[in-house]
């Protein structure tokens, strides 16, 4: 893995730099990202807001190494996605970033506890760290460890997909619509519990939203628009 | 965790698995089941030879083992055979193909007797007129027959004179001369049986009538006869064994590809799940794999069930007819081919979801 600390961005655990992203589609390139720069410090809780195209999902894709950069540097933990092969990011995304998504994404026919020891299986950690049973009552699902996803609400499998995202300890903490399929109530309390899991953890969160109410929550709101960082 | 990943995959389609299983196991079954009718038929035959007594069999030189032909040598070789030294008795013996995989042996009883210690009767007796029968007890268990019965066989009405134990010549048993009449070869043989005063001296009898009889027949020891009834003395049986098991495992491969393949195409959200937390393509290669190895063994064992049930149906409904056997040595290579199919047949679905783009995957409706 092309691992490099590098002495300027030591305090940051997200610096991304002229980063561009171009997909092709249908012979046409697309342009989804054109120049972002962006920086994060570890123990933020930060909110990517946008319209629908304006790059930000493809920014979670870039930073959580589902898709490698067209061009220019992006910097995760004091690790080098720049030129990264598709195996080093699949090693990176063990460890290193925690997926939380608009549709939950847990496997249908695990229990809620199973779906969270199969990301520490892939991960390859045998044990789960001390600290996680804190993170399960502060989910408030220690007692719903053993059922399967369709016999759990919006809100409880939104908490264990954070719980699943959390057992590997990552560096940061990827959230794309959290909140997009829940009610107000559910929207609140996940909301409420990425503020906690911030705040009493230091987990660094990168949420995307085009709901400025969820991203009041943040501590610090970056706008994007039209592939670009707006401030 | 991946091992109960698969488990719980199989068992969430468990109609699926079910039915991929099941075609599996008919397909075992029929493996099994072919091979323990093609072992219990040559087993049968090769226990009524031994059940005769004889030590030696002499047959046309030019002939195999088994003949279904009838009547190529003339019966005045037994008269020769008997005057030979250490022989205490020859008798000829005519056979006649009377259904598929049956026969009808023309003897003359009384002298047979004197070979092979005679018939072991559970009803009636010898033959006493020319068109006297005799069938085994399996024969006559399946067609509810008892003596007196007038049986029809290759257009002939034959009086059932006597019900025998089995294992000994053909499943029906008929007076010589009776049989050569009705089928053309008056003073024809197909094979003469010979018994000798000391079965040591086999070895040394059988080099001894194959140079006396160099070019009419073929002298063949018992244990020799008895060996060669197993598949690989059948070239051309042993080679549509092998085409039917390759046929299967073609077979097992497009079942297991076509399950593996519509799985893969249901669960693409879950394996881009998979990808996102960093699952490398080797280990969704292995997860299908898995899979269908669980898929392979379930049929397979389902298929020994079936192949056992199946057996005792068929031993039960036609004991004269079809004779199967048990071929527990053949379960292992059953569980190969279904293993091979199955492996096979997972590699291209597996492969598939292992080259899967995560993000397409992740927004798969």
């Amino acid at each position: 893995m092309s691992s490099m600390p590098h002495a300027e961005i030591a305090p940051e655990i997200i610096r991304v730099k002229a980063l561009r992203k171009i997909y092709r589609t249908g012979g046409l390139d697309v342009e989804a990202l054109r120049g972002v720069d962006l920086s994060v410090r570890r123990g933020e809780f930060v909110a990517v807001i946008g319209p629908s195209g304006s790059g930000k999902s493809t920014l979670f894709n870039v930073l959580g190494g589902l898709t490698p950069p067209t061009s220019g540097d992006v910097w995760i933990d004091g690790i080098d996605l720049r030129g990264m092969k598709e195996s080093e990011r699949t090693e990176m995304r063990q460890r290193k970033v925690g997926f939380v998504f608009q549709k939950y994404n847990l496997l249908p026919t695990l229990t809620a506890r199973d779906n969270i020891y199969l990301a520490q299986a892939i991960a390859g950690i045998k044990t789960q760290p001390a600290a996680f049973d804190n993170v399960l009552k502060m989910l408030g699902i220690e007692n719903r460890m053993d059922h399967k996803p369709r016999a759990l609400s919006g809100g409880e499998q939104q908490r264990v997909a954070i719980a699943r995202a959390l057992v590997n300890q990552p560096a940061i903490l990827l959230a794309d619509e959290p909140t997009g399929n829940l009610d107000t109530a559910n929207s609140n309390a996940v909301l409420d519990l990425l503020r906690d899991l911030n705040k009493r953890i230091g987990q660094t969160i990168l949420m995307i939203t085009h709901n400025p109410e969820a991203a009041a929550f943040a501590d610090r709101i970056i706008s994007m628009r039209d592939g670009q960082v707006l401030n | 965790m991946i091992n109960k990943l698969v488990f719980e995959n199989l068992k969430h389609r468990w109609v699926r698995t079910l039915l991929g299983a099941l075609l599996v196991g008919v397909l075992v079954a029929s493996i099994t089941t072919l091979i323990g009718l093609s072992r219990g038929l040559l087993e049968e035959r090769a226990a009524r030879a031994k059940g005769t007594g004889a030590d030696i069999i002499l047959r046309p030189d030019t002939h195999g083992t088994i003949s279904f032909a009838s009547g190529p040598i003339s019966e005045k070789f037994v008269a020769l055979v008997r005057k030979q030294p250490h022989v205490t008795q020859a008798v000829g013996v005519l056979v006649q193909a009377v259904e598929l995989i049956t026969s009808m042996n023309g003897v003359d009883v009384p002298e047979f007797a004197k070979l092979s210690g005679g018939f072991h009767y559970l009803e009636g007796g010898s033959p006493k007129a020319p068109d006297d029968l005799l069938v085994d007890e399996s024969y006559a268990q399946q067609k509810h027959l008892h003596v007196g019965a007038t049986v029809q066989l290759f257009g002939h009405d034959w009086r059932l004179s006597g019900i025998v134990e089995g294992g000994m010549l053909a499943r029906f048993v008929v007076p010589l001369d009776t049989l050569q009449q009705a089928t053309a070869n008056t003073g024809k043989i197909s094979q003469i049986l010979v018994k000798l005063d000391d079965p040591a001296r086999t070895n040394e009898m059988v080099t001894y009538f194959d140079k006396l009889l160099a070019g009419d027949l073929k002298a063949i020891s018992m244990a020799d006869v008895v060996s060669q009834f197993t598949i690989s003395s059948f070239p051309q049986l042993e080679l549509f064994i092998n085409i039917i098991t390759t046929m299967w495992v073609v077979v097992i491969f497009l079942v297991v590809g076509l399950s593996m393949y519509t799985a893969v195409l249901e669960r693409t959200r879950e394996i881009g799940i998979l990808k996102a937390l960093g699952a490398k393509p080797w280990t969704i290669l292995d997860l299908l794999i898995r899979e269908a190895i669980l898929l392979a063994l379930v049929g397979w064992v389902i298929g020994i069930v079936l192949a056992l049930v199946t057996r005792t149906l068929i031993v039960s409904m036609f004991p004269a007819s079809l004779n199967v056997v048990n071929v527990p040595d053949w379960w292992p290579k059953a569980a190969a081919i279904a293993l091979s199919g199955a492996i096979l047949g997972a590699l291209y679905p597996g492969l598939k979801a292992a080259r899967q783009d995560a993000i397409e995957a992740l927004s798969y409706e």
